[in-house]
């Protein structure tokens, strides 16, 4: 499954090779050419005769950890990629560079520590990875500063339609894309996948730049709230409720027209759909929106839940779904759909 | 390890209240002569020809320890670990019996009839949770058997003991719908669910308020010999009872061997309890684990990882088995290090001690870092000096000795 096989390659922001990797072995039938550019994004080029120039864009890109110094004792002290709630470190297993080193992120035991010590977060200067090495000079002969690190999780199946692994966000939106490039369009579609988007949508704003598309779909894996101790209005998007339609985050607002066909197909077709009840978060299509002289994008996502932790749950359905609205979209514009 | 001591709740653990001068001083082990060379080596202790010779149906203590800390074992629901453990005892046994509680003892005979009884004791049970409700959608509360940190729960693999295993996760809100003040405070257990991804009604056919829930983690090899896992705490201990029997093949013995996994003790020993009731043993000596070296944590609360393993001295302690097993060690370079108690070790030891009329006993700890989170690392090495030391010195015991431990 390509989803599993992306969910658990290595991609930390700055580090995306592994999942390049995967999507140029996985496409490599369907896609007759690739672009790359200075920065690391990869592009599937698939020239068309007539009609718009279309981007879709996900990003390959996830949160991770980067070693930043390594104590005498061995120790490796890390700082985060991207945005990682410091509570989610503790406790968990992690692979550190491209050897895949083995580590543990431990924590004081309870014994040890006082009672209000349990009901306050350990900061980030308080954690470090274990690799079982007993020395500085140990440690350095399979670690190095700047090695990055991720959590070290397995994809599985919860049930036949929910599945779990880690960085949903957003390798579902490349699972997406890879689906939406095994077909042939009439006119011209960039499938970019992006890198850099965890630390402030870097990615998506040069390969919009050298592209410069008609307008611009992005593809995410999204905030899925919808939790006990959540009032309904938070909960952003609904597992099972189908693609969620972002009408307005914090760094963009989605072309309205596309929006209204995407509802239109969904309705005939029976495909349900939400709209994504947060304002908050960001993503590539804010960076798309504002290249050049201003290029329209809306955002699609498979609803996930736990997105930056170590573990995310999605639903296949959903998944499905997103695939099945995007390709007829992508029918739609073929069958003269222009904005 | 037990967070909790058996009444009012309070914390008990090595040096509680009471301040130790060092607790952990690195004792270089000596040359020796001993005349079975296969004990000469040093901290980089390699598998012992007797592992190697014990081909198949046997399994190396490595991979025993891996097979009981995948397994599970809460306290009080200790079966599956102990059907594992039971198993692999049989190999090395002379028989293998598990009492009301459902301790499994594994006694190895010495030889003559005199014969001591010696009980090592090392806990099977691990904390865990428990679910205590089933929410709408399907979404599980739970509340902790043992000393949980609620902090090491959060954004974690679960495994649900329902009718059948189910994998869930403790999930919690991404930091994009976090506002600052939420961001800074620990998530307290009450405030966490776990997911089972399931329709309300998928989950009510599998699971029932009272199931057990342990964390999904696989044993994690590290750099070294270093190994992470849950559960290292204290089936690490066991595994060096493991290694002890295996040893023993090659020794002479006169002293019958008990080597019991206990239940509950995360709860308040209650199997080492029981069983030592039941043994009635001449020497009992705990095996559990103590706090390795790590940041944040006063170096004289801890011992080194990789240093072989730590023995404790103090009141539960009978000097003249503290003073046998530093001798063994020391004569056949086994590298140990030492933790002075003042007072309650917190460990099997303690209840093994005030059992009938009184037992001598000991506490060999293995060094862990981590302590009741689900990556508690430590050493394999240090896991089979121990079980090497167990081994000399249970075949050092005679009928004489014992009669010594009651002369003060």
């Amino acid at each position: 499954m390509l989803l599993k096989r992306l969910s658990e390659a290595f991609g930390p922001s700055g580090c995306e090779g592994e999942v390049r990797d995967v999507l140029t072995k996985e496409l490599e039938s369907y896609v007759p050419s690739w672009q790359r550019d200075a920065l690391g994004n990869l592009i599937a080029v698939k020239l068309g005769t007539q009609g718009p120039r279309v981007m879709l864009a996900a990003h390959m890109d996830e949160c991770g950890l980067m070693v930043s110094s390594i104590d005498k004792s061995g120790l490796l002290r890390f700082r985060k990629v991207g945005g990682l709630d410091d509570r989610v470190l503790v406790s968990k297993h992690v692979i550190v560079g491209s050897k895949r080193v083995a580590g543990v992120i431990g924590a004081k035991a309870i014994h040890l520590q006082k009672p209000e010590e349990r009901n306050q977060v350990i900061p980030l200067s308080g954690l470090y990875i274990d690799i079982g090495a007993k020395s500085k000079e140990e440690a350095e002969k399979i670690v190095k500063l700047g090695d990055y690190a991720v959590f070290a999780t397995e994809f599985g199946h919860l049930s036949d339609t929910v599945v779990k692994g880690k960085s949903f966000d957003d390798r579902a939106g490349c699972a997406v894309l890879a689906e939406i490039l095994r077909e042939n369009y009439a006119f011209t579609l960039y499938g970019a996948f992006t890198v850099q988007e965890e630390i402030g949508l870097r990615g998506a704003g040069v390969a919009a730049y050298a592209l410069e598309p008609d307008f611009a779909v992005v593809l995410e894996g999204t905030t899925c709230n919808d939790l006990p101790g959540s009032e309904e209005h938070g909960y952003c998007t609904s597992l099972g409720g189908g693609p969620a339609i972002t009408v307005m985050d914090a760094s963009v607002v989605s072309d309205r027209r596309m929006i209204g066909e995407l509802e239109r197909l969904a309705r005939e077709n029976d495909i349900p759909v939400q709209f994504k009840r947060s304002i908050t978060g960001g993503s590539d299509a804010g960076r798309i929106n504002q290249t050049k002289g201003g290029i329209p994008v809306v955002v699609i996502s498979v609803p996930c839940r736990y997105i930056h932790s170590p573990v995310s749950m999605l639903s296949l359905k959903d998944f499905e779904h997103t695939v099945k609205l995007v390709k007829l979209f992508m029918r739609s514009i073929e069958g003269g759909f222009v904005l | 390890m037990a967070a909790h001591g058996t009444h009012h709740g309070l914390l008990i653990f090595r040096g509680a209240s009471f301040s130790s001068p060092r607790a952990s001083v690195c004792v270089h082990a000596l040359e020796n002569t001993f005349e079975s060379r296969k004990f000469d080596r040093g901290v980089e202790y390699e598998e012992s020809r007797s592992d190697r010779q014990e081909g198949g149906g046997t399994l190396d203590t490595k991979e025993f320890l891996k097979r009981m800390v995948e397994a599970t074992g809460v306290s009080g629901y200790e079966d599956s670990v102990g059907k594992i453990i039971r198993e692999v005892m049989a190999a090395h046994a002379d028989e293998v019996t598990v009492d009301t509680l459902g301790n499994v003892i594994a006694l190895k005979r010495g030889e003559g009839q005199s014969r001591p009884k010696v009980m090592l004791a090392s806990h099977m049970d691990e904390i865990g949770l428990m679910v205590t409700k089933i929410e709408e959608k399907g979404f599980l509360r739970f509340t902790s058997i043992g000393g949980v940190d609620q902090r090491t729960l959060v954004a974690q693999e679960v495994r649900v003991h329902g009718q059948r295993d189910l994998i869930g996760i403790i999930g919690m809100k991404p930091p994009h719908l976090l506002t600052p003040e939420e961001a800074v405070v620990a998530i307290k257990m009450q405030d966490m669910v776990i997911d089972l991804g399931l329709t309300e009604a998928e989950v009510k056919a599998v699971v029932a308020v009272g199931d057990l829930v342990t964390i999904n983690r696989n044993f994690i090899p590290l750099g070294g010999d270093f190994a992470a896992a849950k559960a290292m705490d204290d089936r690490a201990a066991v595994a060096a009872m493991h290694q002890c029997l295996i040893e023993l093949k090659r020794l002479r013995h006169t002293a019958d061997v008990y080597a019991v996994a206990t239940v509950q003790e995360e709860v308040g020993a209650r199997g080492a309890l029981v069983s030592a009731y039941h043994i009635k043993p001449d020497i009992g000596i705990a095996i559990d684990v103590c706090h390795g070296e790590m940041p944040g944590v006063p170096e004289q609360d801890t011992a080194p990882l990789g240093k072989g393993p730590n023995l404790a001295l103090g009141a539960n302690i009978h000097p003249k088995v503290f003073e046998r097993l530093t001798e063994l060690a020391k004569e056949h370079s086994v590298p140990f290090t030492l933790d002075p108690v003042p007072g309650p070790t917190g460990t099997d030891a303690w209840v093994m001690q005030v059992t009938r009329a009184g037992i001598p006993t000991a506490l060999v700890s293995l060094p862990l870092r981590y302590m009741h989170t689900s990556v508690e690392t430590l050493s394999i090495s240090d896991v089979k000096l121990a079980g090497r030391l167990l081994a000399l010195f249970v075949a050092s015991v005679d009928r004489e000795f014992v009669e010594g431990l009651l002369c003060y």
